[in-house]
């Protein structure tokens, strides 16, 4: 994963809530076994509709996507971050997350920022009065900015995610540095092994 | 120190807590299948990383099968390079895996407790949300992501925030004709999909210890529909009596397990972050109306109006659920018909789901232009039934009888709805386009969806003798 201090770019007012990621991604993307080539499924149910946000040119080339109230929630799928970044988003703003796909966001190096419900409404109408407005997301200073509105919102991020962003670490690569723990739990740790014999 | 189940669980497995680190928990369960896993294997080969325990991984074809007899070739070409890659995958690194057609595939969530690989007192993690269906056993159980599927591949371990502790207690007994997923829909009504939200929920109370093991798996299944990581439910009796049969060691050996088993409990007095209670004699047959599971009436019911909704943003979710499931304020559930009805899926797809439907269809038939298929959670959930006679009870009222897998749940093998079609489903996600393109979902229990075939529009079992 690349370490991420700033996304800076043009973001998208993705107006609704309650966007699971069966919406993110339909369930017919998820037959293929490579990790990329899933920004054309973005929100494919969607896309048909000339309307839909993301088919309007001023928002073309976002990079930044401003959604609502548990985004994210629903089934594990990583897809939904592949997607995501493949299309060329690098951050999503919104007022709450699902756990599973934060943890997902994290691991892939998508910036995932939780802001309380005004703020999300001003950066929308903000974002909605010019879609050209330059956004940052500084995750170096935790911060949200619109700079030609002089607008600004701090927010918080788990500590350890935030190092993880700053330094792309890969978390396999950091468990592996505590191999001898593994091992030593794993000579007195109680559990039965999984059975190899099964009823039939 | 009185601690919850969750926190016993939690301190049991700890590895290590680095400092500037996630607290390490070993896992001792991981179970995979061909959907969310085949990145994650492409990982390990990348760095040319091992599968650490290849002995406590097992591996299920499920999602993406089709439900045609196994001899029939899958005849989506992407399909079937998933399911090879399954293949080749738990060949090289060593994996024991259940493949379309062998006696012990099934839905993941289905077989781990009927081959006695759940056991309480374990961690277990799945690249599946559902995954929290096992913690009906005692287990901390809950559904990651792919990079997480390949960081316990090649540790065993994951670092895991600890969670916050929720208590959803329900005190009473159920009234006739509720199910436990009357019982689950409920509760992720009461708390909103966000509302379990960076949680772990234990259930608790005489409506829940009222449960066999199928039941208690139905509710802790759906924890996640209420954003919660994950649900627990203490070892008692019914969780011995149901081990006994599924997991495979002399007399003195279990006996000394189930000791150490009884032990997944909460303490008394530990205290919960949170604690809601509903009460049992409150709880009604019900549906879901909108496109999340929360959105939920009650079978009698009318179709909720958004200007009832008072919070802005939560009217205009209902407003647009309604445009999608095309559905008119006041119009009552049961005058609503539908066109598919589904019974399966990791939420209700065992034999007592099986049980309860075929008591409601038996000698009848299915209504006109309805279509009705039942789709067994696992090959042994469908050898048991088969031998009970249940297949001839749906296929003789126009059922259709299916071979194992998620199936409709969420539509990714040919069992579709089309665009518009509205359906009668025992899963667990009504979400835009869920079931297939365009479909329009409604969650019912096997008993509700059994009597909805039946009528042709949504029934309680008590109707359909009329
Ligand atoms: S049955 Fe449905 S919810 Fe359960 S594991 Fe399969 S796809 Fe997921």
């Amino acid at each position: 994963m690349n370490p991420v201090r700033v996304v800076e770019g043009r973001a998208v007012p993705l107006e609704r809530s309650d966007v699971d990621t069966d919406q993110i991604i339909p369930s017919e993307w998820l037959k293929r076994v490579e990790r990329t080539g899933f920004g054309r499924g973005l929100f494919s149910e969607w896309r048909d509709d000339p309307d839909f946000v993301l088919n309007q040119p001023a928002y073309a080339g976002a990079t930044i996507l401003v959604a609502q109230a548990r985004f994210g929630t629903g089934s594990s799928r990583e897809h939904a971050v592949w997607a995501l970044m493949d299309y060329g988003f690098t951050a999503v703003v919104a007022s709450s997350f699902g756990d599973i796909f934060a943890n997902n966001a994290a691991s892939q190096g998508l910036v995932t920022v939780t802001l309380p419900a005004d703020a999300l409404e001003e950066l929308t109408r903000l974002v909605k009065a010019d879609p050209s407005r330059l956004v940052v997301v500084d995750v170096e200073r935790l911060l949200v900015e619109v700079p030609d509105a002089t607008w600004q919102h701090p927010f918080t991020l788990n500590a350890l995610t935030r190092e993880r962003l700053l330094h792309g670490w890969d978390t396999i690569g950091l468990t592996l540095r505590h191999d001898d723990e593994i091992a030593r739990f794993e000579s007195t740790h109680w559990t039965p092994r999984v059975p190899t014999r099964f009823a039939p | 120190m009185p601690r919850t189940l969750y926190e016993k669980l939690f301190d049991e497995h700890l590895v290590a807590s680095p400092p500037d680190e996630a607290p390490l928990l070993y896992i001792d369960l991981h179970l995979i299948h061909e959907v969310t896993s085949p990145q994650a294997f492409d990982g390990l080969r990348l760095a040319s990383r091992r599968v650490r325990r290849p002995e406590r991984t097992l591996a299920t074809a499920d999602h993406n099968v089709p439900t045609d007899p196994p001899s029939t070739p899958v005849s989506d070409p992407i399909s079937r390079r998933q399911l090879e890659a399954l293949d080749e995958n738990c060949r090289e690194f060593g994996i024991t895996l259940f493949p379309r057609g062998d006696e012990h595939q099934g839905i993941v969530h289905v077989i781990g407790p009927e081959l006695g690989a759940t056991q309480p007192g374990m961690t277990i993690v799945c690249g599946d949300s559902h995954t929290s269906t096992h913690g009906a056993f005692g287990a901390l159980a809950f559904g990651i992501g792919t990079s997480e599927v390949e960081h316990v591949l090649a540790t065993q371990t994951l670092p895991h925030q600890r969670a916050r502790t929720m208590a959803v207690t329900i005190d009473g007994t159920v009234p006739p004709g509720v199910s436990a997923k009357d019982i689950v829909l409920a509760i992720v009504a009461r708390l909103g999909t966000g509302g379990g939200a960076g949680h772990v929920i234990e259930y608790r109370g005489q409506a829940i210890r009222d449960l066999s093991m199928e039941g208690r798996m139905t509710i802790c299944n759906m924890s996640i529909e209420a954003g919660a990581r994950a649900g627990l439910i203490g070892v008692d009796d019914t969780t011995i009596d149901y081990l006994r049969e599924h997991v495979i060691v002399d007399a003195d050996e279990f006996a000394r397990l189930a000791a150490r088993w009884r032990t997944y409990v909460s303490d008394d007095d530990a205290p919960f972050d949170r604690e809601v209670t509903l009460r049992a004699e409150d709880l009604v047959p019900s549906v879901t109306w909108g496109t999340n599971p929360a959105q939920v009436v009650a079978l009698d019911g009318v179709v909720p109006s958004p200007q009832d909704e008072p919070d802005p943003a939560q009217a205009e979710a209902a407003a647009r659920a309604l445009a999608y499931m095309g559905l008119e304020p006041g119009t009552p559930m049961r005058a609503v018909t539908v066109d598919v009805v589904f019974i399966g899926s990791c939420t209700n797809s065992r034999l007592e789901d099986l049980r309860a439907a075929a008591e409601v269809v038996r000698g009848r038939r299915v209504a006109d232009g309805v279509r009705a298929l039942v789709v067994p959670g696992s090959h042994a959930v469908k050898r048991h039934a088969e031998s009970e006679g249940l297949d001839r009870v749906f296929l003789d009222a126009g059922f259709e009888w299916r071979e194992p897998g998620c199936s409709m749940c969420l539509g990714m093998n040919p069992d579709q709805l089309r665009p518009g079609q509205r359906s009668a489903s025992t899963s667990n996600r009504n979400f835009e386009g869920r079931q297939g393109r365009g479909g329009r979902t409604h969650l019912v229990s096997p008993a509700v969806a059994a009597a909805t075939a039946l009528m042709g529009r949504f029934a309680s079992p008590t109707e359909v003798d009329a």
